[in-house]
């Protein structure tokens, strides 16, 4: 609340001198909305790394229509009305034809209006809520699975779990992402026949979880299903452990960094599973092998950690599926770039990217159907069972 | 009934780590009457120094402990000494926007210095949990409450049982008094507020085990020990620590039998309920006026 007045004085100062820069402009403008500051700020240092990556390869191969790539990255501080402010400086200031972000689904949420608003395309690199591409917004593009294709991934994969899941429970983080996961996964596990048993919620910023776990440790569940970021999930996994809490742990979302959680959670991580949408340890069981090696040489060479590839690889995708929109269009404008990414067929570190209709017809927004894989912390080492 | 002793037994570990937070802040906000919005972030300042010293330079936990502890009140002397001392004679309102320019500068020095990405301090017990029947607490947790247990009892008897504590309790009452009667004005204001800073500290680098290390982690926390100073009556050592344990008490059982969703409301709506019935805090020192 303090903030906001020196920061909008400072904005404005800001849009006064950059009026000049617009002019000069000989490279094409992307914008990044992640979170780097603030309850989530592992995984939007990752994304936008892996953007970083993306825009390093890609100017290396010659750039965009002859122009280089070159990425505006603003930080929305993991709190929806900055991540609102830092669109709209991105597209008024800085004047990008297209966005990408915003990480959370609360904040890509908050965003959207916006994007109708200026009429200026994104590519949704994380979000995993339902609501986004069902809501009726065409300038919206998500490369991310949705809640309920991962719970429809996972389902596929649910016989390969031994002792077979019985009983669930769910602890997820109380907004959108957590919410929407927590909604898919009871549907697809009731389907099953699973029984459910708690279902608690934790808010993001939220350390101690002691009271949640102590509720689901007598519910007699044999397996926790976990949704959110990687900052909560090893206080999850360290506070279970001191519970002995008996359940088998998942996490979904994908953005669990298991090797970040060896590190910091230690013996806590062991005999748990995490889905993630890009599993760096085997490249070889990606779709596109190739394509997941020579990030993953990319990411490595720049210096970047090793934990960040799972979450990295979104933001690297997400960058080159805008680049090459942008070689579609012919032109780096609002309207002809969102036209293209219609178009896109772009082999990815996740799969294969192309965009189906979701959402009203007529103002249908576009969903990219990703590839979900699951791994699992044996003796401290990632395992793919 | 096992899950209510489970849900006692966490709100009372939880409640000597507020504790803790309160009667640091109860020193500079109730005694000195300093609305305080540095101390979130000398609690975050705690777990860093105990994060470099522990987890980079592979110090000894304990060693760190007490280091950091020590920065801590390094830390405070000087916020005393170049912010407030200065403005001594100043109204409230002013100290108050240098604090919560002090507090924004603060944090973003450690964002500056550290990165948004959460650093973890190294557990120097096991992680094996004590197990007593239903109950299960891992004995990090048990350390905590022993060390904000202890210090309660020593901060307690420092300001009540001691020459210090009489004169530091004088200075802020009656200054010209106590001024006539020897004590020098200046270095109680700047040792209580670098007491008071010492105790955020390490109440950051005990917890800095049990939680991560993040730039913004003293948010919520500065939230929550001024929530706990009024509930317990302003500079009131007792109060703080009661305060800290109704909080504590009142989150965990909100949490565990209402809404786990809503964990930090319960806490701040017993609080509102507490003060609507006693505007002056539960247990209000008996010479303050007001």
């Amino acid at each position: 609340m303090v903030l906001t007045t020196p920061g909008c004085a400072l904005g404005a100062a800001l849009v006064i001198l950059g009026a000049g820069a617009a002019f000069a402009q000989d490279t094409i403008r992307i914008g990044v909305n992640e979170p780097l500051t603030g309850a989530v700020a592992a995984n939007g240092n990752y994304v936008a790394n892996g953007a970083r990556v993306a825009e390093e390869t890609i100017n290396a191969e010659g750039g965009v229509l002859g122009q280089k790539i070159e990425l505006i990255i603003e930080d929305n501080k993991s709190n929806p009305k900055e991540t609102v402010s830092a669109a709209e400086k991105l597209i008024v200031r800085d004047k990008v034809p297209v966005l990408m972000g915003a990480w959370s689904s609360t904040f890509t949420l908050s965003v959207m209006p916006k994007l109708m608003e200026y009429s200026v395309p994104m590519v949704v690199e994380t979000s995993s809520s339902t609501k986004i591409t069902t809501s009726g917004n065409p300038w919206v593009f998500r490369i991310a699975p949705t809640s309920a294709m991962e719970a429809k991934s996972f389902a596929e994969k649910l016989s390969q779990f031994d002792p077979p899941i019985k009983k669930a429970d769910f602890l997820a983080v109380n907004n959108d992402f957590g919410r929407g996961s927590a909604e898919e996964f009871r549907k697809m596990l009731e389907s099953k026949g699973v029984k459910i048993g708690a279902t608690e919620y934790m808010a993001p910023e939220a350390t101690d979880l002691s009271a949640q776990l102590a509720g689901i440790k007598q519910s007699g569940g044999d397996t926790l299903f976990v949704t959110t970021g990687v900052e909560q999930i090893t206080l999850v996994l360290r506070q279970a452990a001191e519970l002995r809490l008996p359940h088998r742990i998942i996490t979904n979302g994908g953005s669990s960094s298991p090797d970040q959680l060896i590190a910091q959670a230690g013996d806590a991580a062991n005999n748990n599973y995490f889905t993630l949408f890009f599993a760096p340890w085997f490249p070889e069981k990606a779709t596109n092998p190739e394509v997941a090696k020579a990030f993953v040489d990319a990411w490595n060479k720049k210096g970047y950690d090793f934990a960040g590839l799972t979450e990295g690889y979104r933001g690297y995708d997400g960058i080159r599926t805008i680049a090459e929109a942008i070689r579609i269009a012919g032109k780096a404008e609002p309207q002809a770039i969102r036209d293209a990414l219609w178009k896109v067929k772009l082999k990815g570190v996740n799969g294969d990217i192309a965009f189906v209709k979701q959402g009203p017809a007529g103002k249908e927004s576009g969903q990219n159907e990703a590839n979900v894989y699951i791994v699992q912390i044996k003796n401290g080492k990632v395992t793919m069972p | 009934m096992p899950e209510f002793l489970q849900h006692l037994a966490n709100a009372v570990i939880l409640g000597g780590t507020y504790a803790l937070l309160g009667i640091g802040l109860t020193l500079i906000f109730g005694i000195m009457r300093v609305v305080n919005f540095t101390h979130g972030e000398l609690y975050t300042f705690g777990a860093y120094m105990a994060f470099m010293l522990a987890g980079m330079f592979g110090l000894n936990f304990f060693a760190s402990l007490a280091l950091a502890a020590t920065l801590g009140m390094a830390l405070g002397a000087l916020i005393e000494f170049a912010l407030l001392r200065p403005l001594k004679g100043a109204d409230i309102d002013t100290t108050m926007l240098v604090m919560i320019g002090a507090g924004i500068a603060m944090q973003a020095g450690e964002q500056l210095m550290w990165g948004g990405v959460a650093k973890s301090v190294p557990n120097p017990f096991p992680t094996e949990p004590v197990v007593l029947g239903p109950v299960s607490v891992g004995p990090i947790r048990l350390f905590v409450l022993a060390v904000a247990v202890v210090l309660l009892v020593v901060f307690y008897l420092l300001l009540n049982r001691t020459k210090l504590g009489i004169a530091m309790r004088a200075t802020f009452q009656d200054p010209d008094t106590a001024a006539l009667m020897g004590v020098n004005n200046g270095l109680m204001y700047t040792l209580t507020f670098a007491i008071g800073s010492g105790l955020a500290a390490v109440a950051g680098a005990l917890l800095g085990p049990i939680f991560v290390v993040t730039p913004t982690m003293g948010d919520l926390v500065a939230l929550k020990a001024f929530a706990i100073v009024i509930l317990g009556g302003l500079g009131n050592i007792p109060g703080a620590t009661i305060g800290g344990f109704v909080l504590a008490l009142a989150e965990e059982f909100g949490a565990g039998y209402l809404s786990s969703g809503y964990r930090d409301a319960m806490g701040f709506l017993l609080i509102i309920a507490v003060l609507l019935v006693r505007p002056q805090g539960l247990f209000a020192a008996k010479e303050r006026i007001g």
